[in-house]
């Protein structure tokens, strides 16, 4: 995400030009305040937390003290099956997650690209899941899978589909895939956005050349529209990926990480390490590994996405 | 003949999958409404009744005129109006500066300095949560509405800078070149010139920041206990934990939340979907 303008050396400034410091002194009085801001409220506390996961503080042990215990923190997590299996929770959420909103959001936006009455209509209801709080995605979603009185149940029994409600979000496979469901629903609508507004860049002509030339749809889908569309597509993979990674606030509505830990991905298990279990030092650690495995994610597509560019 | 009964599969396909997906995207948040007008006993019955017997609003009037329990969610409420306005405010008023700055005037480590504020604005919130939350106990500052203030601005600010700054590029600098020819000062060609031509991409990054912190929900749950300082997000995840739900005031909540938001997105539908193009986008 580099700036646009190219670089400018400071050797290309005159030495000592008055006007160019004068524009220096003026550029950092204006970016100042916003600095100094960040740098209290994120920067420092990135620097305390560093610290923090260093030493043993542990909120449950009063008179223990807080000793300096080097990366034992990290060792410890790193060599916890609960992290690698939570790693794995997560991992599993985004991948599905992103595959069904990135295959219905491409059929979305291809539906949406076609000229029909109603079109503007629909596009306008794309929006309303976007708007939806997040909570609300999740209490929503909560009430219409619930066990006794679900919406969900009460439509698969009244379709003659299933004889007895189910408790959907009390069984780990289920409630896994329930979360994932209010996440799709809540995203797709945005993908779906996005990669229309990528289609609309993709002339006309190349579809009617296909045409002439006898291409069916699937042809023109497959050659034309999705080399296309690849560099919105890696965008909104990107912009996913980093988000999907952070799930937090529909597991903590729906599930609170249960049943059975089948929903306790990687950003819910920091939570209750830090503030359920109190072992500040552990979360801190934790919170350190996540950051670095959105960073590593963060520079890998940074790198494909150039190389896309670049094709 | 061919090409006639090609249009008419195509405009049959069409219809119902347009039919399929408005009803996807409606019939959920229609439940949750239809589910805070009804009586609880249709919303318990099995088979469900999906149209209510006696739809009322007196949920609805309580949380909003009444004196019992339910008017706990109204403070919750302004709180959440209080919040969001004040960051509003002020990422925008700091972030405009700062993305003039990055836009227009040339000056030594500014690459690094853009990099390192997007590099902020990518870390996770939990990674910053604990030392906030022990900040502010020293403080004092735990469960106040000022403390969320603070965080969320500082959150938006980058997020502010990078769109205003993407939207600033795209002026033509004539304008600006005219100004200072006639002898106007940095300052003044930013809220002379520049500043009224850009009113769209403001009025678009002013939405984004009310809606990110109007449904920000992880660093309130943290930072705030009781009424005093609870957002939305935090009361409506309570609601669902409780272990007698009234799923009725729930859903009442739940559209009580949502209606700001969605209000913004259909009256500035156009200042949205140009925002979010821009590479602005809300989680």
């Amino acid at each position: 995400m580099r700036s646009k303008v190219p670089p400018t050396p400071s050797g290309m400034y005159p030495r000592g030009g008055l006007l160019r410091r004068r524009e220096t002194a003026f550029a950092w009085a204006l970016i100042l305040p916003s600095f100094v801001f960040i740098g209290v409220i994120i920067f420092y506390p990135m620097g305390l937390s560093l610290r923090l996961s260093l030493f043993q503080v542990d909120l449950t042990r009063r008179g223990a003290g807080t000793p300096f215990v080097g990366l034992a923190n990290y060792i410890d997590i790193l060599k916890s099956g609960y992290f690698w299996s939570s790693v794995g929770r997560t991992a599993y959420f985004t991948v599905v997650s992103i595959a069904i909103e990135m295959v219905l959001g491409l059929f979305i936006a291809l539906l949406l690209n076609e000229k029909f009455r109603g079109r503007s209509i629909l596009r306008s209801l794309l929006l309303l899941p976007w708007a939806l709080p997040i909570t609300v995605d999740a209490i929503m979603w909560k009430w219409i899978f619930n066990a006794n009185y679900g919406a969900f149940n009460a439509l698969l029994q009244q379709l003659g589909l299933i004889e007895k409600y189910q408790p959907w979000l009390t069984r780990p496979w289920s409630a896994m895939h329930c979360v994932i469901a209010a996440d799709v629903w809540k995203v797709t609508p945005l993908v779906a956005l996005l990669l229309l507004a990528g289609l609309q860049t993709i002339p006309r002509e190349l579809y009617e050349a296909a045409e002439v030339d006898g291409a069916g749809w699937f042809r023109s889908l497959w050659k034309i529209t999705i080399p296309l569309l690849g560099p919105t597509m890696t965008v909104v993979l990107v912009l996913r990926t980093l988000d999907a990674f952070r799930v937090f606030d529909i597991v903590y509505v729906m599930t609170q990480g249960g049943p059975a830990n089948a929903t306790k991905v990687i950003s819910f298990l920091t939570y209750q390490e830090a503030f359920k279990f109190l072992h500040f030092s552990r979360g801190a650690a934790l919170s350190y590994l996540i950051t670095l495995i959105v960073a590593v994610l963060a520079l890998l597509y940074t790198r494909a996405m150039k190389r896309q560019i670049e094709y | 003949m061919g090409l006639r009964r090609r249009r008419i599969v195509r405009s049959i396909i069409i219809g119902v999958f347009s039919v399929l997906l408005a009803f996807l995207l409606l019939a959920p948040p229609a439940w949750l409404f239809i589910s805070s007008i009804a009586d609880l006993k249709d919303l318990l019955r099995i088979p469900l009744r999906w149209i209510p017997e006696n739809p009322s609003f007196s949920r609805y009037a309580g949380i909003l005129f009444g004196q019992g329990p339910e008017s706990e969610f109204r403070k919750i409420m302004a709180n959440s109006l209080y919040v969001a306005t004040f960051v509003t405010v002020i990422c925008v008023a700091l972030g405009v500066l700062a993305a003039y700055a990055f836009s227009r005037l040339r000056f030594p480590g500014k690459d690094r300095v853009l990099f390192i504020l997007l590099f902020s604005y990518m870390l996770p919130p939990i990674a910053v949560i604990i030392p906030l939350y022990q900040m502010f106990s020293n403080l004092k500052m735990l469960d106040t509405k000022e403390a969320l203030i603070l965080v969320y601005s500082a959150i938006l600010v980058p997020f502010v800078i990078w769109m205003m700054r993407t939207y600033f590029d795209t002026i033509p600098r004539d304008l600006e070149d005219a100004a200072k020819i006639d002898g106007c000062t940095h300052l003044q060609t930013l809220f002379r010139v520049i500043l009224p031509l850009s009113l769209p991409g403001i009025v678009a990054t002013l939405l984004f920041a009310f809606l990110m912190s109007w449904e920000e929900f992880f660093i309130a749950l943290i930072l705030t206990s009781t009424p005093q300082a609870k957002t939305i997000p935090v009361a409506i995840a309570e609601f669902s934990g409780r272990h007698s739900i009234d799923f009725g005031m729930m859903a009442t909540g739940g559209v009580l939340a949502s209606l700001p938001p969605v209000f913004i997105a259909l009256f500035f539908q156009k200042y949205i979907i140009g925002g979010l193009l821009s590479g602005a986008v809300k989680g």
